[in-house]
């Protein structure tokens, strides 16, 4: 169990202080969050090279979060019928039509000739990246959002108010406001299921384990062997997508193992914490705030020596 | 609360105090979100259940609280799904709890225009009278002389999604009131199954469970969209995948079982035995077989009558063909020394009494009894070994595969022959003594005039690869409702009585004696099937079956030719049949020819459905299309329609059989709400008031019923039956009317009594063996002790074939059952498919007879000549041979035999409302110049009652669409997401564009062919609405089992919606005008 003192650095948020709470690595997330001896930070482990797009994910969820129906209309964009993670959908699979050979995916026969297996169809289940930096959950006012002593980010409906902070600061615009609730929703990981020892419904539901959910650094291990495996087998484009502590997100809690560039999927390349910034643009703002508080200041002062006041200059413009 | 918890309760203090100095963790917990717990974890209770939508069998745990269910997911213990469920299974809280379920029993009145509701007491007594009525006032005692004790008035559709213990008292309860047209949804999807494994290797099941797929070397995927039909099935060819198996799909369309496989082989809907037959011939002229087992275990050396003449012979035919008749005598095809047996004596006797059989199993679907196995052959027959004779089976069918080459593959498949070789490299390199194929297909094979044959092509190339009986091989069938196979065994079907025993028949059965000669075997098991019968006959009857009367035999109704449901439909619109019970079927969108479905039942004086909620064929009345086309008025329909809301499966307890042939019981977990009930309440309480109602009748029509035995025990506050008891009686028991344990203790003397021989020892030990739910990680990857299989729970059928005939494994990796020498007794890994002492090297003494008359090396012990058959010289009705045929709307000529280009012995109903195209090539046939291909999506369920009206599956695919290639939209000028117009001579159904480079254009018989999808799930009711698909089809049937043709037929496209009103009947008209469609179109032999 990966534990941790808390720490003790006076100016947590400062960037030159040792860990960063709001970006960097961050190895005991939970333990920062408050949570005294936390269990292993859990997650999931999308491997999208096996999902055959059944979408029992997004029913599973639905069936165990009783989320309600969330439109009935024909998209065009192949299978894909979801289009998108929100208030109502918190797991979506995602439908890739490519003009790729199929081979690839493991292929034990020789290239395939011809046209016909020109083709290729990416299906992948999306999620709440339950991210080690969260900007969703540093911007929330209320409270309702927080991190979990098993490192996930969750909203706790009883305390959210709708205040909307919350959904432009997802970089990966997961998390939205539910019309005629306004309260805001998302995948809570089964926070639930987990407190008693089960697996999240998804990872459950998953017919061909695509979705593994288990302790992170267990699931990054498992990631890298099955990378590794797939670049052997004559799969040069199998990548991992959100793994790395080391990126804008501190690493996701939720991460995948795509075949193909993250933007086909409709996630973006290189996600960046939208609160990274925040110390430096408090920094930035406190100096313009001094600044302006001095120019005031300067202004009062100068005023004063003149012995003139703005009200008795302008007093009866209004 | 304390004011100072209050405080320390609070964020600010929490965050100020403790180790959350962000306030974004423990700080800021509400007190709700400390108190979660998952429902799951608050239960009052969980029930085990098995999954109500396919037939892969996936566990479920149904979790209740305070007597309502709150939740239902997968159960990690079973073998088959380890806690998994696709959409549909992880749907069933909301379709089991959700407010789409109806709990009212409602009521339409003659010319009615409005539902008004009824209580179940009064509706179950008007049902229970007009049942009384309609089999007064259409009782028949004879037919052309021949006692026939029966009623065509009545009939019923529907049991594959309903428990075995419902469909064995359907049927007891309908046979005993003289009703023959009793069908279900196995008719419709895999009949033809039954008749292509059965005919092959003696049993009408999939040949070996799920999770030995993982075993397998290479799988072949070909008929079947495994990974969207049966999703959690398709994590074993996962395993099988991670393990290094080549996976091949073999398909019109990519699929997501393409996008998972190896290598994806787009195919020409309807042209799939020309690909296996090229199989075949690569596999015999490279001379892959594996040559041992060949002729050890099939019938390749057996040699074949002088008469018989090939299809390469006669132009397309073999000999025996009446053309008039469009029927088959098969006397030609029979083993050379084969004598027609006889009933009578003098040989011209004998003969017209195989003719009588022929043309009795032409029109009644023969083919499907025994489970197809068991077909009376010599049971000693002359071979060469060697294989060389030029009348041996081997060589027969190296010459009729000949002309089955790669090229001919491209010109008819469309497949290109560098495509082709890596088929058959896979799959050869991948077969032998070390490595095991296996081929999965599903209703992609079974819909076709041809349906049965494109399974016996199957069954040949496994034969000849060595790959049955074997792990990691065998054929695996797969099946899509969840009790589909056990509404097989335990049939809700017309010419099947429980454990594949046929229904008599006019006539020819007129005495016990001269059906159990006609239909026994002298080798084998079914030599016994004296036994089976009679027991089954007290399981029915009991105390009123004896030995003085035939032990009630004459009670049963008899057959005179076809009953099934697609001549149940002509019979409605003839006024032959005048009640109907719908039991869970949906025919208005599932079967074939949907308009002509609704237009049946308009026919019907009173129509009785039973369902979840109202689906098409029970509002046909209100607002069917025929409404909406004009052509019926709702107050001029005389048919009452009585609805009944059914139970769920976890209102029930009961039994399913899933497509490996296990039978798996779900416990009730809440009692039904409202007016629901189980089918197993309504047969025996509908059984029970007409019983009540007929005491003291002296009709004799009304004692063959009041001797039924019906006296099945009751409990709870709804007077259920109870199901467990039913299984019991299925079992069997024994003289001191203890639970029989084998259908080897059956006797047939009238003291057993058993009502599905192959299900005997389901209750051994008095032991409800199917609730076994011993979890799969304590014990092996057989997995024995979970539910149980039959026969005798044996999960790789066959497996004696996975020992060489002296008795030990082919080779270390493939080693599954084996000769103990040492304790002279067969073992291994699973219930060995033999008789267990029998030595590999025994040879029965020549006037041995039965079971004692099989050869150590019998792998196949239900045949009549223990082998595995490559040649069928009985059992089919369309040929020995899988031969290549065109579908019945093709827009191809055929390449092989342009004489005969459709199936010469396919069943037509020709009449209006069922017009078929004018063959390939012919003239008109170009105004139906595409492929449409029909199919089911992993987001709904057959003909979407269990799916349509379920929100979180309705969204997921929220609209019926066709799939185009950009090619076939640029020809036709059809727009993606917009809408296209599909048209056949039957009708014309409107469905949104997808345009997908998934369902490519092929060249094929030197032209372009461009191929159609649509998913079969739509009608007019529910969440989620549209169009059938099968309003588009004809029916046009196997001859061997009358199944359907919906896989490939030849249709037009155009863009934009369809007509409203008359102007859509006028539509489809011009369309037969131009084409010169009428009904004698399309007939040619």
């Amino acid at each position: 169990m990966a534990t941790h003192e808390p720490t003790s650095e006076p100016l947590p948020l400062s960037p030159s202080s040792g860990p960063h709470l709001l970006h960097g690595p961050e190895p005991a997330v939970a333990a920062d969050a408050g949570h005294d001896n936390p269990p292993p930070r859990m997650g999931f482990f999308t491997d999208t090279s096996v999902c055959i797009g059944c979408k029992a994910c997004e029913v599973a969820c639905k069936e165990w979060n009783a989320i309600p129906e969330d439109g009935l209309d024909l998209t065009g964009m192949s299978y894909d019928n979801t289009a998108a993670l929100g208030a109502s959908t918190w797991r979506h699979v995602a439908f890739i039509e490519q003009p790729k050979p199929l081979g690839g995916q493991e292929a034990h026969l020789g290239e395939a000739p011809g046209a016909p297996s020109d083709l290729r169809w990416l299906m992948a289940s999306d999620v709440c990246k339950h991210c080690t930096h969260a900007a969703c959950l540093d911007v929330c006012p209320t409270g309702s959002l927080f991190r979990t002593e098993f490192g996930t980010v969750v909203v706790q409906e009883d305390i959210c108010n709708g205040c909307g902070y919350c959904v432009p600061a997802c970089p990966f615009g997961v998390i939205e406001q539910r019309e005629g609730d306004g309260r805001a929703w998302k995948c809570t990981l089964c926070y639930d299921r987990l407190g008693a020892g089960q697996e999240p419904a998804c990872a459950k539901a998953c017919p061909t384990d695509s979705i593994q959910f288990g302790p992170l650094d267990e699931l990054r291990e498992r990631a890298a062997a099955r990378v590794e495996r797939l670049h052997g087998t004559g799969v040069p484009d199998a990548r991992l997508y959100g793994e790395d502590p080391g990126d804008g997100i501190g690493g996701a809690g939720a991460f995948f193992l795509l075949l193909d560039e993250p933007e086909v999927y409709g996630l973006p390349p290189d996600p960046v914490v939208t609160t990274r910034d925040l110390p430096a643009m408090w920094r930035a703002a406190g100096v313009a705030a001094l600044a302006l508080l001095g120019g005031l200041a300067a202004v009062f002062a100068g005023a004063g020596r003149n012995g003139r006041t703005p009200r008795g200059r302008n007093g009866s413009a209004t | 609360m304390g004011v100072r918890t209050w405080i320390q309760d609070w964020p600010v203090y929490r965050q100020l105090t403790g180790n959350d100095p962000l306030g974004r963790g423990a700080a800021a917990e509400s007190r709700r979100t400390a108190a979660l717990r998952p429902r799951t974890d608050t239960a009052d209770r969980v029930v085990g259940s098995i999954c109500p939508y396919c037939a892969v069998g996936c566990g479920q745990l149904v979790y209740v609280k305070d007597e309502r269910v709150v939740q239902i997911e997968g159960d990690p213990d079973s073998p088959v799904s380890r806690g998994r469920l696709c959409p549909k299974g992880s749907a069933t809280l909301q379709m089991t709890t959700g407010d789409a379920r109806a709990h009212q029993v409602l009521y339409r009145r003659p010319h009615g225009t409005e539902w008004e509701p009824l209580d179940l007491d009064t509706a179950m007594d008007m049902v229970a009278d007009r049942v009384i009525a309609t089999r007064r006032a259409t009782w028949e005692w004879e037919v052309n002389g021949a006692r026939v004790a029966r009623t065509l008035g009545i009939a019923s559709l529907g049991g594959a999604v309903l428990d075995n213990e419902e469909n064995y008292l359907l049927k007891k309860l309908f046979t005993g009131l003289g009703i023959v047209q009793v069908e279900n949804q196995a008719r419709v999807c895999h009949s033809s199954t039954v008749a292509g494994l059965g005919t092959s290797f003696g049993r009408g099941g999939a040949t070996t469970f799920m999770q030995d797929l993982q075993n397998a070397d290479c799988v072949v995927i070909q008929g079947s969209n495994f990974a969207e039909a049966h999703p959690v099935g398709f994590q074993w060819v996962m395993e099988a995948k991670a393990r290094g198996a080549t996976i091949v799909h073999v398909d019109p369309r990519f699929t997501r079982t393409s996008a998972l496989a190896d290598l994806h082989v787009p195919i020409r809907a309807g042209s799939d035995i020309a690909f296996l037959g090229g199989l075949i011939n690569h596999v015999l002229t490279e001379g892959k077989e594996f040559r041992e087992y060949v002729v050890a275990y099939t019938n390749a050396a057996t040699i074949v009558n002088d008469d018989f003449r090939d299809t390469e012979d006669l132009a397309g035919v073999f000999s025996g063909l009446d053309p008039e008749k469009g029927h088959y005598d098969p006397t030609s095809w029979q083993y050379r020394g084969a004598a027609i047996r006889s009933l009578a004596g003098s040989p011209d006797a004998a003969r017209n009494e195989a003719l009588d059989r022929i043309a009795v199993e032409h029109g009644a679907a023969g083919s499907e009894s025994h489970g197809a196995g068991g077909q009376d052959v010599p049971p000693r027959t002359k071979r060469d070994e060697t294989l060389r004779h030029p009348r041996c089976v081997f060589q027969l069918v190296k010459r009729h595969y000949a002309r089955y080459t790669p090229e001919l593959v491209e010109e008819v498949c469309g497949v290109p022959r560098e495509t082709f070789a890596q088929v058959c490299d896979a799959l050869t390199a991948n077969s032998g003594p070390d490595r095991t194929s296996a081929f999965a297909y599903a209703v992609g094979w079974t819909q076709h005039t041809v349906g049965a044959q494109y399974i016996r092509a199957a069954c040949v190339l496994q034969l000849l690869l060595g790959n049955i009986g074997r792990p990691g091989g065998g054929i695996q069938a797969l099946r899509g409702h969840a009790s589909i196979q056990g509404s097989s065994d335990i049939p809700t079907l017309f010419n099947l009585l429980p454990g594949y025993l046929p229904m008599p028949h006019a006539g020819a059965h007129g005495t016990l004696d001269a059906f159990v000669d006609a239909v026994r075997t002298r080798k084998g098991y079914w030599a016994d099937m004296r036994a089976y019968m009679v027991s089954l006959l007290k399981a029915y009857y009991g105390d009123a079956a004896t030995a003085e009367n035939d032990y009630c035999f004459d009670h049963l109704p008899r057959l005179t030719g076809s009953h099934s449901t697609y001549d149940t439909v002509m019979a409605q619109l003839d006024g032959v049949c005048k009640g109907y019970f719908l039991l869970g079927e949906n025919p208005a969108v599932g079967s074939a020819n949907a308009r002509l479905q609704r237009l049946g039942m308009a026919h019907l004086d009173w129509l009785v459905v039973r369902d979840f909620s109202l689906i098409e064929s029970a509002t046909w009345w209100r607002d069917g299309p025929e409404i909406e086309t004009g052509e019926m008025v709702t107050e001029d329909i005389a048919t009452e329609v009585f609805f009944f809301p059914a139970a769920a499966h976890t209102e029930k307890s009961g039994s399913f059989t899933n497509t490996n042939r296990w039978l798996q019981w779900h416990h009730a977990a809440v009692e039904p709400e409202g007016d629901a009930r189980s089918e197993l309440w309504f047969a025996h309480h509908l059984g029970r008031r007409v019983r009540e109602k007929l005491a003291g009748s002296d009709d004799p029509a009304d004692r063959l019923f009041l001797d039924l035995a019906w006296d099945h025990p009751v409990e709870g506050p709804l007077d259920e039956p109870i199901a467990a008891a039913v299984l019991a009686e299925i079992n069997g028991r024994g003289p001191e009317g203890a639970p029989l344990s084998a259908y080897t203790q059956l006797r047939d003397d009238g003291s057993t009594s058993c009502g599905c021989w192959i299900y005997c020892g389901v209750f051994a030990d008095g032991v409800n063996q199917a609730a076994r739910r011993r979890p799969h990680t304590e014990q092996d990857w057989v997995a024995a002790e979970w539910a149980w299989a039959w026969p005798a729970n044996r999960r790789v059928l066959y497996n004696r074939a996975s020992a060489a005939p002296d008795g030990t494994p082919w080779s270390e990796r493939k080693a599954y059952v084996w000769w103990d020498a040492a304790k002279r007794r067969w073992t291994g890994h699973d219930v060995p498919d033999f008789p267990p002492g029998l030595a590999p090297d025994h040879v029965p003494g020549r006037r041995a007879k039965g079971v004692a008359a099989l050869r150590g090396d019998d792998a196949f012990i239900m045949q009549g000549d223990g082998k595995g058959w490559l040649y069928a010289p009985a059992g089919l009705v369309d040929g020995p041979m899988p031969t290549h045929y065109e579908p019945q709307d093709s827009p191809f000529p055929n390449a092989l035999h342009p004489e005969h280009p459709r199936s010469p012995v396919r069943l037509m109903f020709p009449r209006a409302g069922n017009e078929y195209h004018p063959a390939g090539g012919a003239r008109g046939s170009s105004v139906y110049p595409y492929v449409v291909t029909t199919y089911r999506l992993t987001e709904h369920f057959t003909a979407g009652g269990m799916s349509r009206w379920q929100p979180y599956l309705a969204e997921l695919q929220p609209e019926f669409f066709c799939e185009v290639s950009p090619e076939l939209a640029a020809e036709r000028g059809l727009e993606h997401t917009g809408w296209a117009t599909v048209i056949t001579a039957r009708n014309a159904i409107e469905a949104r564009v997808l345009v997908t480079r998934r369902v490519p254009p092929l060249r094929a018989g030197g032209r372009t062919v461009h191929q159609i999808g649509l998913p079969f799930h739509w009608g007019p009711n529910g969440c989620t609405t549209g169009d059938a698909a099968n309003e588009l089809a004809a029916i046009v049937l196997d001859p061997n089992v009358h199944i359907q043709e919906v896989k490939a037929l030849s249709a037009d496209i155009r863009p934009g919606r369809r007509p409203r009103g008359p102007a859509l009947r006028a539509l489809v008209a011009d369309y037969r005008r131009r084409a010169g469609s009428t009904e004698r179109t399309g007939q040619e032999v």
